[in-house]
């Protein structure tokens, strides 16, 4: 990181700093509206490419807990994810019709419920076997809906609730036009405009917003928790199990905590998915997509909730933006998986502490071998 | 329930349920190898097996498998064999190398090394998915098209081979299935004395028991890794080659169900344990055969994930216990 902007930076006085995060946050807002020309997608609606970027960013937090603080490797965060979607689907439409809002704090729980009731078994076994049945997890999720047909079965759930709007119908309280881009002009555009606050079909901008916002507020907790004691014994747990049992932290407690924790963010995220599409199949919940979750994660910077951020763009915007490359999407991003790894184990953006530990590691080598500390990295 | 079909047909679920299992347990043995090893879920191993197929399919189609019979046809078939074995391994040794090394090398974070396996079994898949295109830039569609369209239109060599049937005590059974099951459980058990017997087995015992004192002890240990993946791709290849004899079909995402189903074999049986490989494909195997033909074909993979989740929460090290280094390996 370049360290002499970081320092000035941290060195602005507290008001200031507030501002140019309030700044940043209403840049965000803006984004579907301002259409910049580089950063839209010109193959795709680009404000339903900045929702499925706030709703990884959203699945990529909550695995971040899992992962990255208390070091549990899952497999199967998407069957926490398609907990919350379903749940939703049938509250709202397919069994009964709830209203939205109550619908997703329902399914928010059930998925915390299913963390709790696949956890309690099994965050008792080694790493790499919660990953493998993390993964049988997801799995049989996605199976058991496709083979159900109380679930929908194959052909899924459509018509699902979407959010009250506010205002009036059909034109809101005010109506917000989008930038347009022509040959070096930029222009109102007052036919393609969003309306204040309208959830319907055509329109993905308010998606946006409420997604964005529950991004922005798992962000708050995500830092309140990571600075509490909870996030200290998740830390503690991933680094040393038996050290942190012996300073008595209750490791199994707080590792039920972190699974319960991220397939609450997952529900949540997969509530909102569910409302956005308005019709979801079992495909949205394929294994892929916890692979790319977790790909989301340690590219990022496994920890580090900013780079976690970064990661959950990459995954999520990337493979949009170059949709023109259709063929060749998947290839590259393999190939982009594999350079990153082989170039930058630690992920784009490492956490504080683990680039401290690295350093005082390579010292403390240095001191112990003189000038072969190199040697002893493991051949 | 189906209890009328599945106990008149028991014996000839349970032989089509083992020739699976086999086949999974071969695929479960470069995972296993791998990570008693390394310590590392070798993700892309399930490409390493889809190139097989592939390899199959094109050298049967090329020699005319059609039209060959007898002695003929027995050449055409190990030549497919040999092929497969061959470009598995060859692709296992790339993986190695391309997608392992570098960070084996610099002691990166396990989870990284994952990622890094993953990206590599997609690059792997898409590169068979788009072998048409890249065939094309290099203008090798002209030369290569009577192979080109055969393999592309269905990916499949059906009817190539006859699959005779024969019956034992009024139980139909398909040759096919024994030749999986016969040829399998040779492999299994040589590979199992290899590792046991010879020098280059113990160097790999070796390293997976303490990498460090095996490398004081005089074991290079990249060359170890290096002949570890060699011996999983050879064996995916095996593989390959007879899920191709029973099945006939492939295509470029073949790999990914069958990985994740052999991983699981590997688990169930105790990673890092050649004979826990066998026990945990053969057991999946049968419990999928089983189960698919008592509730239904569509909760096929369901059993297998449910069968892993409750093994592991009785017992948390698989069927037989882990690791390659213990004496029993």
């Amino acid at each position: 990181m370049n360290t002499g902007l970081k320092s000035k930076v941290t060195s602005l006085p507290k008001p200031v700093k507030i501002l140019i995060w309030l700044l940043l946050a209403l840049l965000a807002y803006a984004l579907p509206l301002l259409e910049p020309p580089i950063l839209s997608t010109p193959d795709s609606d680009f404000a339903s490419v900045l929702f499925t970027v706030s709703i990884y960013c959203l699945v990529a937090l909550g695995l971040n807990i899992v992962v990255g603080y208390a070091g549990l490797l899952d497999l199967g965060y998407v069957g926490f994810y398609a907990i919350g979607a379903y749940t939703v689907a049938i509250l709202t439409s397919f069994h009964a019709s709830w209203p939205l809002l109550l619908a997703i704090p329902v399914g928010v729980v059930a998925a915390m419920v299913s963390g709790i009731i696949l956890g309690a078994p099994t965050l008792r076994v080694r790493g790499d076997y919660l990953a493998i049945v993390t993964l049988g997890f997801g799995e049989i999720i996605r199976l058991v809906v496709l083979n159900t047909e109380w679930l929908g079965a194959s052909k899924g759930i459509n018509n699902i609730g979407r959010p009250p709007n506010v205002g009036d119908a059909p034109d809101g309280l005010f109506e917000l036009p989008h930038l347009f881009w022509g040959n070096g002009t930029v222009l109102l555009d007052t036919k393609d405009t969003t309306k204040f606050l309208i959830f319907g079909y055509s329109d993905a901008v308010p998606f946006y917003w409420v997604a964005l916002t529950a991004v922005i507020v798992v962000l708050f907790a995500d830092r309140l928790i990571k600075n509490s004691r909870v996030g200290r014994a998740w830390e503690a747990t991933r680094e040393d199990e038996d050290a942190a049992e012996l300073m008595g932290v209750p490791t199994f407690k707080f590792k039920l905590l972190a699974f319960a924790t991220g397939a609450f963010v997952g529900g949540l995220a997969g509530g909102l998915f569910a409302t956005q599409q308005s019709f979801i199949n079992p495909q949205s919940f394929l294994l892929l997509f916890s692979i790319l979750y977790l790909a989301a994660v340690v590219v990022g910077g496994q920890g580090n909730r900013w780079g976690v951020l970064i990661g959950a763009f990459l995954v999520a915007y990337l493979p949009e933006r170059f949709r023109g490359f259709e063929d060749f999407r998947v290839l590259a991003f393999g190939l982009a998986l594999v350079l990153l790894a082989t170039l930058r184990p630690q992920g784009l953006l490492p956490p504080r502490r683990t680039v401290r530990a690295k350093q005082l590691e390579q010292e403390l080598d240095e001191l112990e071998e003189g000038a072969g500390g190199e040697e002893t990295a493991r051949a | 329930m189906n209890f009328d079909f599945f106990f008149s047909n028991l014996p000839e679920l349970t032989i089509t349920g083992l020739a699976f299992g086999a086949i999974y347990a071969l695929i479960a043995l470069g995972y296993t190898m791998v990570y008693g090893v390394l310590q590392l879920i070798n993700f892309a191993h399930s490409e390493v097996f889809m190139y097989g197929t592939f390899a199959t399919l094109w050298v049967v189609m090329a020699l005319g498998a059609a039209d060959a019979d007898g002695v003929q046809l027995i050449a055409i078939l190990i030549a497919a064999l040999l092929a497969a074995m061959a470009l598995s391994a060859l692709i296992a040794l790339a993986l190695e190398r391309v997608a392992y090394r570098p960070l084996i090398k610099r002691d990166a974070p396990r989870l990284i090394a994952l990622i890094s396996a993953i990206g590599a079994s997609f690059v792997l898949a898409e590169l068979m998915g788009l072998r048409d295109r890249i065939a094309g830039w290099l203008h090798l569609d002209d030369n290569l098209s009577e192979y080109v369209r055969k393999a592309k239109i269905n990916n499949s060599m059906a009817g190539a081979i006859e699959k005779p049937r024969f019956e034992v005590a009024g139980v139909s059974i398909s040759s096919i299935d024994v030749i999986v099951i016969v040829a399998a459980i040779g492999m299994m058990i040589l590979l199992d004395q290899f590792v046991r017997r010879s020098r280059l087995g113990k160097g790999i015992r070796a390293t997976a028991q303490d990498p460090e004192t095996a490398a004081l002890m005089g074991v290079n240990p990249t060359r170890t890794i290096q002949y570890t993946f060699l011996i999983g791709g050879l064996m995916a290849g095996v593989a390959a080659f007879l899920y191709m004899l029973k099945l006939d079909a492939t295509n470029y995402q073949v790999g990914f169900l069958l990985g994740v189903k052999a991983f699981t074999a590997a688990v169930l049986g105790g990673i890092g344990n050649l004979r826990g490989a066998l026990l945990g494909g053969l057991v999946l195997g049968v419990a999928e055969n089983w189960g698919q033909a008592l509730i239904g074909s569509q909760w096929r993979d369901v059993i297998a994930f449910v069968l892993l989740v409750l093994i592991l929460l009785v017992r948390p090290t698989g069927l037989l216990g882990e690791s390659l280094g213990k004496a029993r390996a």
